[in-house]
């Protein structure tokens, strides 16, 4: 145990780690999903697939919002920012991640004004302290951050704040999981539910992949023993054949959700009717878009966007990885043309990406590993 | 942008109907209590914050415990340098003005 041991209750874990491989039947291989990035950032962190059985594999999801994210809508977002007067503002994460014709950090070097928020009510108060000036603020994120940038958009509406709109971004994580269970390269026994999106929409969302698909859920929380615990009970629900969504993370996620983060953005967002989504294409229903009583406030409405669509480099493979047919490393470009240090594909730039977390964590252990031996 | 930041309720700011100030390791900033208006904090509480809005409230002992995976995880720098970058706290540029609540502030039907 590599990592776990710096974490509380290194005998509960022990513990929880041999009831995972008593539950494991060695005949069978058993493909889990985590669909939240947080989940993968933490499996690696902590070394956790060290102390899995060989055959439990756990396959990362799409649970990312920056590595989703089509360099079509960067693109767009980049190029309403050259507007005159307009101060493009986003969340830290956005900034190194790469357009057709550079990053948005790269943009600002250029003098575009680019502004890191740490909260779209930030960027609110960019509007308000720059009158002259429109802010946009480029929303993303999955349900979690929804919905902020809905409750930010309702307080510029009773505020009357005129110079200020929302780029959004905002997918939905049903779909995904729908998309993945469609597509026919892909194989899988269950899924480990993501945590925070789970605090806003509740555990009910996932019932239909319990009922109707036969895939056990669990929703987790983010510490080794959080995940541990919840392959144990997907491995309970596979050992006695059934099939249901169970809550691991009840300290934290109430079994019907936020119902007033779900009312804010019922009240200013609608579904698109379809959306792209990076290495999984369109898919319908995926995302949120401003309703018409906001209209003032979308940057979409407001402004040329010119809908830009950008097909990824031919030699990156994000769209195997993204959907867990490849492994980080078995992508051509992972840990030569594509790094931390120089994403070329969005899974290298946040430290939810598969490919930065794999990078991080198991390519440097591999290496070392390596080096090592030959000495 | 992911990050999930716990924090203790000190105030409600007054003539607010949904600021309140937290502190987080000793740092006080304001958040943004609006989407937890059906089960609002009290003083004492702890929630986890996202991106300036807190999300849920949560008991002390957990909220100790995120704190130290945010650690372990190598995130709680991160997490310190977006709570000191939550913007409410210049002087005359407090966040949501007094006014209306989330109730209040949906669009009402024609």
């Amino acid at each position: 145990m590599r990592f776990v041991d710096e974490f509380r209750d290194p005998e509960i874990i022990t513990k929880t780690a041999e009831e995972v491989r008593r539950l494991a039947d060695p005949a069978k291989h058993y493909r889990l999903m985590e669909v939240c990035g947080g989940h993968t950032h933490a499996i690696y962190r902590f070394g956790l697939k060290d102390i899995l059985p060989a055959n439990i594999e756990l396959i990362h999801g799409p649970g990312c919002p920056v590595c989703v994210l089509p360099m079509g809508r960067i693109d767009d977002g980049l190029a309403v920012a050259q507007e005159p007067n307009v101060i493009f503002a986003a969340f830290g994460d956005m900034m190194r991640v790469p357009g057709t014709q550079g990053s948005p950090l790269e943009h600002k070097a250029r003098g575009i004004d680019v502004r890191i928020v740490y909260s779209p009510s930030d960027a609110l108060k960019l509007a308000r302290n720059n009158p002259e000036k429109h802010v946009m603020f480029f929303a993303i994120g999955f349900e979690t951050t929804g919905p902020s940038t809905a409750l930010t958009l309702m307080r510029a509406r009773a505020e009357g704040i005129q110079n200020f709109s929302v780029f959004c971004n905002h997918v939905t994580i049903i779909p995904a999981i729908r998309a993945i269970l469609d597509s026919p390269d892909m194989r899988l026994d269950a899924f480990i539910g993501p945590g925070h999106v789970s605090t806003v929409i509740g555990c009910r969302p996932y019932e239909w992949i319990a009922v109707n698909e036969g895939k056990p859920i669990v929703v987790s929380g983010f510490e080794p023993l959080d995940m541990l615990q919840s392959i144990v009970m997907i491995l309970r629900q596979m050992r006695a054949g059934e099939s249901k969504v169970e809550n691991q993370y009840k300290r934290v996620v109430p079994w019907e959700g936020n119902r007033a983060a779900l009312r804010a953005m019922a009240e200013v967002f609608e579904l698109r009717p379809y959306f792209e989504w990076r290495g999984l294409g369109f898919i319908s229903q995926s995302a949120l878009r401003i309703r018409d009583e906001y209209a003032q406030w979308d940057t979409e409405q407001r402004f040329h966007v010119p809908g830009i669509r950008v097909t990824d480099p031919r030699a990156a493979q994000c769209g195997e990885v993204l959907k867990g047919v490849l492994k980080p490393a078995q992508c051509k470009l992972f840990g030569r043309e594509c790094t931390p240090e120089h994403p070329i594909g969005a899974l290298m730039v946040s430290t939810e990406g598969s490919c930065a977390a794999y990078h991080s964590y198991e390519h440097r252990k591999n290496l070392l590993t390596s080096i090592q031996t030959a000495a | 942008m992911c990050l999930a930041i716990p924090g203790k309720i000190i105030d409600i700011v007054h003539g607010t109907p949904t600021l309140g100030t937290v502190e987080v390791v000793g740092v006080r900033r304001k958040v943004d209590l609006g989407l937890l208006q059906d089960d609002m904090p009290v003083p004492g509480d702890w929630v986890l914050i996202h991106v300036g809005f807190a999300m849920s409230k949560i008991s002390e002992a957990d909220a100790l415990d995120q704190m130290r995976m945010l650690a372990v995880l190598g995130e709680a720098e991160q997490a310190m340098q977006e709570v000191e970058g939550y913007g409410f706290e210049d002087p005359g540029l407090e966040g949501p003005k007094p006014g209306p609540g989330l109730e209040d502030l949906r669009t009402k039907p024609n």
